[in-house]
């Protein structure tokens, strides 16, 4: 190259290098481009994180849980135990939105946390951001759905419940009481988890119906429990997927004067009330305080002693069932918030 | 192309009055979202140590991406005086056009990209004719399309999959080009920054010389500012806001495909609940909820605003239970110092 960096602020300029300062914008993008890349396919396989013993310090968990879900209250419970009792910094953050759950990984990679707890609702959307923290060294444990994904995204493990199977055990319990005709209601529309449960429960059961309600809107997912109930008297069971709707399920079913038995996924308090009181068969407990407090004790082990839980399978935490001859043990713990 | 003076641009009016540029400044609708965004960066770069390093910035550039596209749409449709609020619905809608072509029916992605593009402008142009003939109100017309794009959205993705989400496109034809423009990163250093942070910026830059350097721009805030008179000068009301409608649509359009190419899924509840952030990211970026005022860049630092609020919180460790707290008092406190702004520029035009 003929023509001289002129220093700035020069008033006189040689006319080659106007010519090539007038050329620096369109430099500057080629070399934008050039340093461009895809969005990964399917070929990529992500770097393992490199093994070497060290403190695990901060422990940065995000689920697909939406804020104030009773359920995600108990994992990230779980997971503050866990920080407690070992010394580790765990931060809990949670979206329903997988591009926007996404950023909240991208956010723990940018802050450098030394472990990461991801539920995978919708593997593929996080796949990118995943794999991203793996290639950063950030050791990751996938909780509760995506198990099937978990180790080609280089996690070290998986925590959770397959929702299909238990779907099928539940469906195969209510089958094995004696019903023959279930209602499968699903109170959010649009969850995968959701929708794997009620199609397991399908499986287990023989056939079903499913009904859609709002679980924001109680009332509404009362009456139309209610109404499905009185448009169809052959229904003899009612399955929810969750605990608060189990309750509306319960006042339905006494108000349409069904005799449907109601079985439900995950508990709370008035679950465990209407056990006891035997207007509610059984629940399906996946134990989700597991989900929040044992990523954190393998990361803690992974980092300090290299260990790996589960020999390459995901550690299954449920299905366990609550039903009248567990549930007056169960019912202190479901108050503190840990079952 | 001539320049023309617009009823929201005081400074020309100013200038004759040798105002003061501090006074001049004031009158500028984007300036309490510029103050507000400073505040928020400054605040989360003193607190935290990694906001400002280069995988925290391209973390919070990318969360305001998406958003700002949007925003910047809805506050051209809201500076004519109309809402959309099935904008966030739109963004999933054009996804799952995409990805059930794509997926389901084989097609080549840029293919499906351009059926779903023809889609979104059919809804928007639909949306604004509807506004138009019938006089309704926009909020009225778009909550319609909003619960029946939700419907179709859910319905139709359970029909042809059997589940709620569409995923399997990375491998189809056309992916690599198409995730290239709508997907890609660029490493900047350590930043890797997203595709849809470049066609935020590019959007923003169109949009605002369209609204401040044309005559489209003009009959923009005359349909916001009082449709009689707009219509008495002979601006073609219903077609302006017919396009104005449509460019909501083609920006929900642009983020469905970002989001589907680059998370190679899209979800059927998606995008539900978005089209509210997308009116506060306007709003918080001076445009009046009446019409007629408003500005394009204002709405894109209203995103930034809103994105580095977002992430900053995280990267401060907060207990997420009050995330939401902090993100509505930082809005309302926004919005009250555009107010105050906006009260002052109007004693310095009288």
């Amino acid at each position: 190259m003929k023509s001289q960096v002129a220093p700035p602020g020069t008033k006189r300029e040689r006319p080659g290098w106007r010519r090539w300062r007038r050329l620096t914008p369109w430099i500057a993008a080629a070399a934008v481009l050039a340093a461009c890349s895809g969005p990964g396919t399917d070929q990529t396989t992500p770097a393992q994180a490199p093994a070497a013993v060290g403190k695990l310090n901060s422990v940065a968990v995000v689920t697909h849980g939406s804020p104030g879900d009773a359920f995600w209250n108990v994992v990230k419970n779980g997971a503050e135990a866990a920080g407690d009792q070992l010394g580790v910094r765990v931060e809990y953050n949670s979206s329903g939105d997988p591009s926007q759950q996404a950023k909240l990984i991208d956010n723990a990679v940018a802050q450098g946390v030394d472990g990461l707890v991801v539920s995978m609702a919708n593997p593929d959307a996080l796949r990118t951001s995943v794999e991203k923290a793996v290639s950063a060294g950030i050791p990751v444990v996938t909780i509760n759905s995506g198990e099937d994904k978990s180790t080609a995204f280089g996690a070290i493990g998986h925590v959770g419940q397959s929702e299909r199977q238990a779907g099928e055990s539940a469906g195969k319990r209510l089958s094995d009481a004696g019903k023959h005709k279930m209602l499968c209601v699903i109170h959010e529309a649009g969850n995968i988890g959701a929708n794997e449960r009620c199609a397991g429960a399908t499986q287990g059961f023989g056939t079903a119906v499913t009904l859609q309600v709002d679980i924001n809107n109680p009332t509404d997912a009362q009456a139309r429990i209610r109404g499905a109930l009185e448009a169809d008297s052959s229904i003899d069971a009612v399955l929810t997927l969750n605990s608060q709707i189990a309750a509306r399920a319960v006042d339905a079913v006494r108000e349409s004067k069904s005799k449907a038995a109601i079985a439900t996924f995950d508990l709370n308090d008035d679950v465990v009330r209407a056990i006891q009181a035997g207007s509610l068969l059984f629940a399906v407990d996946q134990q989700q305080y597991e989900q929040g407090y044992l990523p954190v004790v393998m990361l803690k082990l992974y980092r300090s002693n290299l260990n790996s839980v589960g020999g390459g399978h995901p550690v299954q935490t449920g299905p366990a069932f609550v039903d009248k001859t567990n549930v007056d043990v169960v019912a202190g713990l479901v108050a503190q918030g840990t079952r | 192309m001539s320049v023309a003076t617009t009823a929201s641009e005081p400074t020309t009016r100013t200038e004759g009055l040798r105002a003061s540029i501090l006074q001049r400044l004031v009158v500028r609708p984007e300036l309490g979202a510029l103050i507000g965004a400073l505040v928020v960066f400054l605040f989360f770069s003193i607190i935290t140590d990694k906001f400002l390093s280069a995988l925290g910035v391209s973390n919070w550039l990318d969360d305001a991406s998406t958003l700002g596209i949007m925003a910047v749409a809805v506050a051209l449709l809201m500076i004519g005086g109309e809402f959309d609020l099935s904008a966030g619905v739109m963004t999933a809608s054009t996804a799952l056009v995409t990805g059930l072509l794509v997926v389901n029916a084989g097609w080549n992605v840029w293919l499906a990209l351009a059926v779903s593009l023809i889609f979104a402008l059919a809804v928007g142009a639909l949306n604004g004719w509807v506004v138009m003939r019938t006089g309704l109100p926009s909020f009225i017309v778009t909550l319609g399309t909003f619960l029946a794009l939700q419907g179709l959205n859910l319905g139709v993705t359970r029909w042809v999959t059997g589940t709620v989400q569409v995923s399997g496109i990375r491998g189809a034809d056309g992916y690599q080009s198409a995730g290239w423009v709508f997907a890609s990163t660029t490493d900047i250093g350590d930043a890797h920054i997203q595709a849809s942070v470049v066609w935020w910026i590019v959007l923003t830059a169109i949009a605002a010389i369209v609204l401040m350097r044309t005559r489209f721009g003009n009959w923009i805030f005359a349909v916001g500012g009082s449709l009689p008179s707009a219509r008495a000068v002979g601006v073609p009301a219903a077609r302006t806001k017919i396009i104005l409608f449509m460019t909501t649509a083609f920006a929900g359009w642009v983020v469905g495909a970002c989001n589907l190419l680059r998370f190679s899924s899209v979800q059927a509840n998606q995008g539900v609940g978005l089209e509210f952030q997308y009116i506060i990211a306007a709003v918080v970026g001076g445009c009046l909820l009446t019409g007629g005022f408003g500005s394009v860049v204002g709405a894109a630092l209203g995103a930034l605003t809103f994105g580095m609020a977002r992430q900053g919180i995280v990267f401060a460790g907060w207990n997420s239970d009050w995330f939401m707290l902090f993100l509505g008092v930082l809005l309302l406190s926004a919005v009250l110092v555009n107010n105050e702004f906006k009260k002052r520029a109007e004693r310095v035009r009288r």
